[in-house]
C-alpha cells in the first residue's frame, strides 16, 4: 500500500469529517477599517461530494475557500479539516498537510510556466518525495484521464484554457488527496470548455472517490452540485442537502 | 526535474535578464583577475629584480644590517672564503643554490680632485662574474628585458658611478651624461694681484690632471680603512647608470670585489659584508635559511654572524606589495558590491514577477524553506554560471594584454621589465576569486529568497 497521498487512517478522517467550521470568523483590515469577510461561520462539509460555494463577487466564498484550503487562517473559531484541528498548526505544518491531504485548482490555472504538462502534475509527488516509477505511472494514468497524455510535454503556453485547467486539475489529483478545493475553475473559460470541464471533475470526483469544494456563482456548476452553501455578507445564508449522506458515504 | 534544473528553467525563463546579470558578473570577475594578475606579475618582476642583485638570503654579521654600514672593517665577515666554500660544497645545499657570492659595501669619498669637486659615495664591491649569473635568475619564466652588466670583463680597476655621481663630479661629457649644468667661468677676483710666484703655482693646481681624457675617465676614491686610516685609489669610470631612486643614483660608485678591499683592508686579510646566497626556488628560502643557520652554528659557532631575506634586505618590496593588496581589496569591494546590487535586483524582479507562482507553490505545499532554497539556488547558479565565465574570459584577456608585450619601469628600478598579467598557474588567486563571486551571488539571492518565502499565501494567488 502505498504511503504516498492520503493514508487509510485519513482516509477514514476525511470520511468522518471532510470539513467542520465552527464559529469561524474573518476580518480583513483595509486602510486602518476592519471588514468583515466570515462571520459566525458554521458549517459541515459532507463527504465524497461535489460541494458548491455560491454567491455574488464580495460575498467571502473564496475567504472561506481559503480557509479550509489552509492557505489563509481564521481570527476566530475552531476548523477541523479530515479530523485534524488546522488551526492550530504552525506554518510548516500546514504546508505539509496541505502537499498530502489538498489538491487546489485555480480560476487562472496556475501551472508552473517553466514546466511542461508532465511536469506540473509531477511537482507534487516530487515534493513528496515519490519515488520515479510511482510517479512515471500516476502522471502517465493522470494525464490520460484528463485527456491530455499526448501534450505532455508542452508547456502551459502552449495549452489552450481549457488544456491548462485539466492539467491543473491532473495536478490537484496527483496525490491522491481527499479534499479538492477549486477557486472558480469554470471563470476563465468558454461555456462549452466549462461544462466539459465540469465533467471532468465530476468523473474525477466519483473515480477518485474525493470530495470537491467549489466556488462559484456559474449556473453550470451549481446544477452539477451535490450540495450547495449559499453566502452573503460573511454569512451563510442557506445550505441545500441535494443527496442523501449515506449515498455519499458510500 | 529537481530544484537545480527548476532554478536553471527558471533563469532561462527571462533570458535577457539573467544575460545582463552574467555579464555584470563576468566582467567584475574578469576585472578582478587581470588586476589580480598584473599584481602577481608586478610582485614577480620586483622580486625577480631583487633576487638577481641581492640575493635571496644574506649571510652577515648579525648588527650588520642595523649599525654596521658606515663600518664594514667592524662588521666584516673575516671567514668569508670558507663559510663560501662550506656553503658550496653541502650537499643538501647544492641542490638548493645556483649562485654564492661575497659582496662588499661601505661608505667613502669620490674626488675628480683636477675639477676640484668631491662628494660622498655608497661603494659596492662585487665579483662581477657572480653578479653576471646571478642576472639570469628568471624562476617565473619572464621576458627578459635587462642589460649585461657594464663591469662584466673589465679589469680590475674600472669602475661604474651614479648618473648623480657624475653630475656633481662634472664628468657629463666623458660619460655622455645629460641634463648637466653648464660650466661657468668664475669672475676674476677683484683686489691685489698676486705675486708671481704664487699665481704660478695657482694656475698649476687648477690644471686638468687626468679629468676627461677620450676613453680614459678616473676618479679617485677615498675610504677609511681597517686601521683607521684614509685610503685612495684611482680607477677607471667606464659609465654612468642611473640607479633608479635619486639618492643612490647621487652616491653609487661600483667596484670590482678586489678593487674594493684594497681600499679598505690594503695588504691584511680581506673581508666581505655580505654572502650572497641565491636559490633555485624563492619556495626554497625556508629550506635554505634553516640548512645555512645549522651551517653557520657548527661551523663557524664562534662568528657572529646572521642570516637574512630578501624581504628584510628590500622593504620597498614588501611596501609596495602591501600597497598593491591594499588597491586590490578596495577594488575587489567596489566590484562586489556592484555584483551585489545587479545579482539583488535580479532575483527581486524575479520574485515580483513570479509572486502568484510562489503562492501557489505554498498553496500545493511547499514550505518557505523551499521557496528560499530555489531562490537562492538561482543566485548561487548564476554566480557558478558567471564564476565559470568570468574564469574563461580573464584567461583570454591575460592572454590578449600579453601579446602586447608591453614593458615598463617599476619606481626605483633601472631596467625595463615586462608589463603582463599572470593568470596561469594563479590557482588560489582564480579559485579564490570564483569562489567569491558565488558567495557574494548566494548573499544577493539571501534577501529576495527571505521576501519571497514570507509572502502571504492569499495574497501572492491575488497578486496580478
Amino acid at each position: 500500500m502505498s504511503t504516498f497521498g492520503t493514508l487509510p487512517d485519513d482516509r477514514a478522517r476525511f470520511i468522518a469529517h471532510p470539513v467542520v467550521l465552527k464559529g469561524v470568523t474573518r476580518t480583513y483590515r483595509l486602510d486602518a477599517v476592519d471588514v468583515p469577510a466570515l462571520i459566525d461561520i458554521n458549517l459541515v462539509i459532507l463527504p465524497n461530494r461535489f460541494t458548491v460555494i455560491s454567491g455574488p463577487s464580495g460575498s467571502g466564498k473564496t475567504t472561506l475557500l481559503n480557509l479550509i484550503g489552509c492557505i489563509d487562517r481564521a481570527d476566530a473559531g475552531s476548523l477541523m479539516v479530515g479530523g485534524k484541528a488546522v488551526h492550530t498548526m504552525n506554518d510548516n505544518e500546514l504546508s505539509d498537510f496541505r502537499a498530502r491531504q489538498l489538491g487546489f485548482v485555480f480560476q487562472n490555472f496556475n501551472l508552473l510556466q517553466v514546466l511542461t504538462a508532465y511536469e506540473n502534475v509531477e511537482y507534487p509527488l516530487l515534493l513528496n518525495g515519490v519515488p520515479p516509477n510511482l510517479r512515471r505511472s500516476r502522471v502517465t494514468a493522470l494525464l490520460e484521464a484528463v485527456g491530455l497524455a499526448d501534450r505532455a510535454n508542452n508547456r502551459p503556453g502552449q495549452l489552450s484554457g481549457g488544456q491548462r485547467q485539466r492539467v491543473a486539475i491532473a495536478r490537484a489529483l496527483a496525490l491522491r488527496p481527499q479534499l479538492v478545493l477549486a477557486d472558480e475553475p469554470t471563470a476563465n473559460l468558454d461555456s462549452k470548455t466549462g461544462s466539459e470541464i465540469i465533467a471532468l471533475m465530476r468523473e474525477m470526483q466519483k473515480r477518485h472517490k474525493v470530495s470537491f469544494i467549489f466556488s462559484s456563482h456559474d449556473p453550470k456548476v451549481l446544477d452539477a452540485a451535490d450540495d450547495a452553501v449559499h453566502i452573503q455578507d460573511g454569512r451563510i445564508t442557506s445550505i441545500e442537502r441535494r443527496l442523501a449522506l449515506a449515498e455519499s458515504r458510500a | 526535474m529537481n530544484t537545480v534544473s527548476l532554478a536553471w528553467r527558471n533563469l532561462l525563463r527571462n533570458r535577457r535578464r539573467s544575460l545582463m546579470t552574467l555579464v555584470a558578473m563576468v566582467l567584475g570577475l574578469m576585472a578582478i583577475l587581470l588586476f589580480g594578475g598584473y599584481i602577481r606579475d608586478i610582485k614577480y618582476a620586483i622580486q625577480t629584480d631583487s633576487v638577481k642583485t641581492t640575493g635571496h638570503l644574506q649571510i652577515q654579521h648579525k648588527d650588520y644590517f642595523r649599525f654596521g654600514s658606515g663600518n664594514p672593517a667592524a662588521y666584516g665577515i673575516a671567514n668569508y672564503e670558507r663559510i663560501l666554500t662550506a656553503v658550496k660544497q653541502d650537499p643538501e645545499l647544492a641542490g638548493l643554490v645556483t649562485v654564492v657570492t661575497p659582496t662588499l659595501q661601505f661608505g667613502g669619498i669620490a674626488g675628480n680632485f683636477s675639477a676640484g669637486v668631491s662628494r660622498t659615495v655608497w661603494i659596492s664591491g662585487s665579483v662581477v662574474e657572480d653578479q653576471a649569473r646571478m642576472r639570469l635568475w628568471n624562476d617565473y619564466g619572464r621576458r627578459i628585458l635587462s642589460k649585461h652588466l657594464s663591469l662584466a670583463g673589465t679589469p680590475l680597476d674600472s669602475a661604474v658611478i651614479g648618473t648623480g655621481v657624475a653630475r656633481v663630479l662634472q664628468l657629463c661629457s666623458a660619460l655622455n651624461v645629460s641634463d648637466c649644468p653648464q660650466k661657468t667661468d668664475k669672475p676674476a677676483a677683484e683686489g691685489a694681484a698676486l705675486d708671481d710666484d704664487i699665481a704660478a703655482l695657482a694656475s698649476l693646481t687648477t690644471a686638468p690632471i687626468a679629468a676627461e681624457s677620450p676613453g680614459l675617465t678616473r676618479i679617485e676614491v677615498l675610504a677609511t680603512n681597517s686601521r683607521g686610516a684614509p685610503n685612495v685609489s684611482a680607477v677607471n669610470v667606464l659609465r654612468a647608470e642611473f640607479q633608479g631612486v635619486k639618492e643612490l643614483d647621487d652616491m653609487y660608485v661600483g667596484l670590482h670585489l678586489s678593487q674594493a678591499q684594497r681600499l679598505i683592508f690594503g695588504a691584511a686579510p680581506p673581508q666581505v659584508t655580505a654572502i650572497i646566497v641565491q636559490l633555485k626556488h624563492t619556495a626554497q628560502i625556508p629550506q635554505a635559511r634553516e640548512r645555512l643557520e645549522t651551517l653557520l652554528k657548527t661551523g663557524f659557532k664562534n662568528e657572529p654572524l646572521s642570516v637574512i631575506d630578501y624581504e628584510t634586505l628590500n622593504p620597498f618590496y614588501g611596501q609596495t606589495l602591501a600597497m598593491f593588496n591594499a588597491i586590490f581589496g578596495f577594488i575587489s569591494v567596489l566590484i562586489g558590491a556592484i555584483v551585489l546590487f545587479t545579482v539583488t535586483n535580479t532575483m527581486s524582479m524575479a520574485t515580483m514577477e513570479r509572486t502568484v507562482e510562489i503562492g501557489t507553490l505554498r498553496a500545493i505545499g511547499l514550505r518557505q524553506s523551499g521557496i528560499r532554497s530555489m531562490f537562492l539556488t538561482e543566485g548561487i547558479m548564476l554566480g557558478c554560471f558567471g564564476a565559470l565565465l568570468g574564469l574563461g574570459a580573464a584567461v583570454a584577456g591575460e592572454w590578449l594584454f600579453n601579446l602586447l608585450h608591453l614593458s615598463w619601469i617599476p619606481p626605483g628600478r633601472v631596467e625595463q621589465v615586462a608589463l603582463s598579467v599572470r593568470l596561469t598557474g594563479e590557482h588560489a588567486l582564480m579559485i579564490g576569486s570564483a569562489v567569491a563571486l558565488v558567495i557574494v551571488a548566494a548573499l544577493s539571492a539571501i534577501l529576495p529568497a527571505a521576501r519571497a518565502a514570507r509572502m502571504n499565501i492569499v495574497d501572492a494567488l491575488r497578486h496580478v
